[in-house]
């Protein structure tokens, strides 16, 4: 975007954001942000802010951008308070609303464009941007639904069911540790264990390996989350017919990467190792594991995102009164949509964790592959 | 060993290659028997492949004596690097014999006698140069005071000391190769087998690092067995080239170098040198011709 | 002396080639049925021996292991038990009749592609976006790969429920849950492909200074077309798994999901593991579809047959 097509644009959001002292806030009668003094400021201020960033330096001309952003937001939620407002939102209202889109959109594309040289500035700014892009999402979200009075019942706003996410502590937790750490957890160690293992035999006796590969992609291709009945008839309703449903999961995709990953090991590598007369062991230990390490990390990151699913959706089948995914069909089928978005937020944050643990220690033992350095 | 006379040329009266030396081991006017590092005879090599039989190897008869730099020079393609695999058992030839250090080629896989030396430095990403340098030490079960002596001692030999704690991709291309050598060294071996280990490296790296091979040689009395493509370097570094023929390899002329052991980067301008390098490029352009 | 002599050997035996690459996985998979019926007989031994002595009748071994291989409430049903129930479900009954396994899996097969269609177009249209917009790859790529940490089959329920609150029922919300789970490695494997072209490449496109436009359809798009497919195989078996699972928590009456979730509820254990088969042989032809395409698309763009 030119510079000059910048300066319309902050100017535009500085004029949409005026705009709504005059344009009505309200199809109901309310009182216009002249009667509120405290957000009268806060309305100038944040005109003023978008109209500085149209001429400021870069950096400037960014910190300028998000306080008013955040200023702008914070206004047009303090006018949600009113009734008159919330859920009759008129035209004045949606045009600041929009200014403060098109001001965050602004800023993030101009945080982008910045390429700083120093290394931790580049990574806090890889970070700020989608961080600052899902709090504006999230913001959007509360104001949309609050504005337009969408009934609670079909699309909670974020702030209720942040309040519904605390009050249930307790609730949630038990069905966390039902899903995860009985469920998820000790099917995905034996699942990835199970795997690991299997592969390096497979390694070693290469007939075993090549006909285990070509069932082990086939397998992975199915769906087996269709095996969850079959599970629980086995295994009774508890949390170990989910574990079952994990390990059967887990564990052909970890088959497969790993044994991709024992035959990555390039042929001088192999040579050297034959020239030592180094054992089969030695050679494992020494060359085939630590080169199948990425291929391996892979597969414990995709698992660690298809074992959960397959934990959640075993639950449909059958489970005792606990459980993630329990918990989320028989609140669905009551319509009590604000306990099932508080699961589904427990749900996305512990599913996040996860990855994001395994991702660590994978950077942890990987950091020597290629795919890091560049 | 054998002293194919430099001065007389490998050319005929009549334009012709005169037929290659006799290569036999013993100069009867030296002591008796000396070892013999690499004793191969009638050794040949064919692969199966897809589309059929190709013949890398043919007949090749060849001694190398102990504290020899031996150079294999010849085109691509000419089964330079199969015959260094075949003494490294990496591969097993399909006709011939073949005794390294006196015994089979496996047995002296097994007893550790040589150190293979690739054409990329083929050092593990994940471990720092000290442990690359001491994985050979630690496969063959050295303790760990004895495994950090002698990483030591070997990265100042090659000039690398300071860089234990670097990673591999963290270091030049002619220090990663340098890495290699201290590890090839590591364990002692008696036997040297390098193959085009500087082929990627630059004119002035590669200088550096033949005066530094050549220096190792002489301070250590090992057995050299060197491939290469580069006349020159062949010329500069062996007590002994062998010129092969395209593919299938043959030997066509093994020619003797005795340039003094404490040799400078200066004697190639000298005439000598010229003139060796001429036989070297007269052999190697003769077998090009055996397939016009 | 200890020279081996190493004689011209024999050549050796030269298997065909097809024996050499088929053989392990032939052996494997009979290995597995061996297995496979060994375990049928344990699991169900002790069904079938308290069945027998419910009847009161004598019962030899013989007679055991055959109640083992053709009980009708098994815990593992044997092989032939699965073939012959699957055959009778799809050809037993008339495709439009409920009980029909053809019928379910058409259900199932349209709501999978319905999803794969809107989920690969939007991921293609998505990964052509961010291929272009800094900002949005930025912003918005590090979100699109934490909506896969998200279980979100476990927003299929509410997914349903609000859809059908506005009077959306029946197809389309189990085709969007399909798109939303295989949108995803349609989006990344095409970003890999569009940026697959090297730097010399994307510098000689400059020396002509071709527009964005250009570079895309004549450089970027050609280039991204193996990654494309290779994505869009792993993408309809996911959108095949979203549109069966889309199916569980509401207690959709047709459908592969439906199938299996009666089959729960009844207790009909081989009828679930014929559904099974039913699906796992439509994720094979999907998975050939795709490959067909691809086959197809690279022959017209020259590659080695």
């Amino acid at each position: 975007m030119t510079l000059r097509w910048r300066q319309i644009a902050f100017l535009a959001a500085a004029l949409g954001v005026l705009a709504s002292l005059v344009v009505p806030i309200s199809s109901e009668a309310a009182d216009g942000l002249f009667a509120r003094p405290l957000l009268l400021i806060g309305t100038l201020l944040t005109a003023a802010l978008y109209a500085g960033a149209a001429f400021a330096s870069p950096w400037a001309s960014i910190a300028a951008t998000f306080a008013g952003v955040v200023l702008g937001c914070a206004v047009t939620l303090g006018l949600l308070h009113d009734p008159a407002i919330a859920g009759y939102a008129g035209s004045g209202f949606w045009l600041f609303v929009v200014a403060n889109w098109g001001a965050a959109w602004l800023g993030v594309a101009g945080l982008a464009a910045i390429k700083p040289n120093d290394k931790t500035a580049a990574r806090i700014v890889d970070l700020a941007i989608p961080i600052m892009f899902g709090a504006f999402v999230f913001y959007l979200w509360e104001v949309a639904v609050r504005g337009f009075g969408v009934p609670s019942v079909l699309l909670p706003p974020p702030s209720s069911i942040a309040v519904r996410f605390f009050s249930s502590l307790w609730m949630l937790w038990q069905d966390f540790f039902q899903t995860f750490i009985l469920g998820v957890l000790s099917g995905y160690i034996i699942g990835c264990g199970a795997g690991f293992l299997v592969a390096v035999v497979a390694h070693r006796y290469t007939f075993l390996g090549r006909g285990l590969l070509p069932i082990g992609n086939f397998v992975s291709a199915l769906p087996i989350v269709g095996i969850a009945p079959i599970m629980v008839m086995w295994f009774g309703f508890d949390w170990p017919s989910k574990a079952a449903v994990v390990v059967v999961i887990t564990f052909f995709p970890m088959l497969v990467n790993t044994l991709a990953g024992l035959n990555a090991a390039g042929h001088i590598e192999r040579d050297l190792m034959r020239s030592y007369a180094a054992g089969h062991r030695q050679t494992l230990q020494k060359l085939y594991l630590p080169a199948a390490m990425p291929f391996i990390f892979n597969a414990l990151k995709i698992n660690s995102t298809l074992a959960f699913i397959g934990a959640i959706v075993a639950e449909f089948f059958g489970t005792p009164t606990l459980g993630i995914g329990f918990r989320i069909s028989i609140e669905a089928g009551r319509m009590a949509l604000d306990v099932v978005w508080a699961e589904i937020a427990l749900a996305a944050i512990a599913g996040m964790a996860f990855y994001g643990i395994v991702a660590l220690a994978e950077r942890a033992t990987t950091f020597w592959h290629p795919s890091y350095r560049t | 060993m054998a002293f194919a006379s430099a001065a007389v040329s490998p050319l005929r009266a009549d334009g012709n290659m005169r037929a290659p030396d006799p290569v036999v081991s013993v100069d009867p006017t030296a002591k008796k028997s000396p070892a013999l590092a690499v004793q191969a005879r009638g050794v040949s090599l064919t692969f199966q492949t897809a589309d059929g039989e190709v013949q890398a190897l043919s007949n090749v008869d060849l001694d190398v004596a102990e504290g020899d730099f031996v150079s294999f020079i010849g085109p691509s393609g000419c089964g330079k690097t199969t015959l260094l695999r075949i003494i490294a058992d990496l591969e097993q030839p399909t006709a011939g014999s073949i005794q390294v250090n006196g015994v089979t080629p496996e047995q002296a896989r097994l007893q550790r006698h040589y150190g293979y030396i690739f054409q990329a430095a083929a050092l593990y990403p994940w471990r720092t140069i000290e442990r690359n340098v001491a994985l050979p030490l630690e496969i063959m079960g050295y303790d760990a005071a004895q495994r950090r002596e002698r990483v030591e001692h070997y990265l100042k030999l090659v000039n690398l000391s300071g860089f234990e704690r670097k990673f591999p991709w963290q270091l030049s291309g002619g220090m990663q190769q340098r890495a290699s050598i201290a590890r090839a060294l590591s364990f002692e071996p008696a036997l040297l087998l390098m193959d085009e280990p500087f082929g990627a490296l630059d004119e002035i790296v590669r200088d550096h690092l033949n005066e530094q091979l050549l220096r190792l040689w002489d301070q250590t009395g090992k057995t050299v067995v060197f491939v290469t493509h580069s006349i020159p370097e062949a010329v500069f570094l062996s007590s002994k080239i062998v010129v092969m023929s395209p593919r299938p390899g043959r030997i066509i002329d093994v020619i003797a170098c005795n340039f003094p052991r404490q040799r400078t980067l200066e004697i190639r301008e000298t005439p000598e040198f010229l003139k060796i390098a001429q036989r070297v490029r007269a052999g190697l352009r003769s077998g090009h011709s055996y397939d016009e | 002396m200890s020279s081996i002599s190493y004689a011209a050997r024999p050549a050796a035996v030269r298997w065909h080639p097809l024996v050499i690459r088929y053989s392990p996985v032939v052996v494997v998979v009979v290995a597995i049925v061996m297995i496979w019926y060994a375990a049928a007989v344990l699991m169900n031994l002790r069904i079938v021996r308290d069945q027998f002595e419910r009847d009161e009748t004598p019962y030899t071994v013989a007679q055991l292991i055959e109640g083992t291989l053709s009980a009708e409430r098994p815990l593992l049903p044997a092989p032939h038990q699965i073939v012959e129930t699957f055959a009778d479900d799809v050809f037993g009954w008339p495709v439009t009749s409920p009980r029909s396994l053809v019928h379910h899996s058409w259900v199932t097969l349209s709501a999978t592609f319905l999803g794969f269609l809107l989920g690969a177009t939007f991921g293609i249209v998505l990964a052509v976006l961010i291929v272009h917009a800094r900002t949005l790859q930025k912003s918005l790529l590090p979100w699109i790969i934490c909506s896969q940490m998200v279980p979100i089959l476990a927003v299929a329920p509410i997914v349903i429920v609000v859809l059908g609150s506005i009077g959306l029922r029946g197809l389309l919300p189990k085709a969007i849950i399909s798109a939303y789970l295989c949108f995803f490695p349609v989006t990344i494997g095409v970003v890999k492909g569009l940026t697959s072209p090297d730097p010399m490449q994307r510098d000689l496109m400059r020396t002509w200074s071709a527009t964005p436009a250009q570079i895309f359809w004549k450089l970027r798009w050609p280039a991204s077309l193996p990654f494309l497919f290779t994505s869009l195989k792993v993408s309809i078996t996911i959108s095949l798994i979203g549109a069966i699972v889309a199916e569980l928590p509401t207690g959709a009456q047709a459908g592969i999901g439906a199938r299996l979730l009666a089959g729960s509820y009844y207790g009909q254990t081989i009828q679930i593991w014929a559904a099974l088969v039913a699906a796992s042989l439509l994720a094979v032809g999907l998975i050939g579809l795709v490959s067909f395409f691809e086959r197809w698309v690279a022959q017209s763009m020259g590659a080695r047959a």
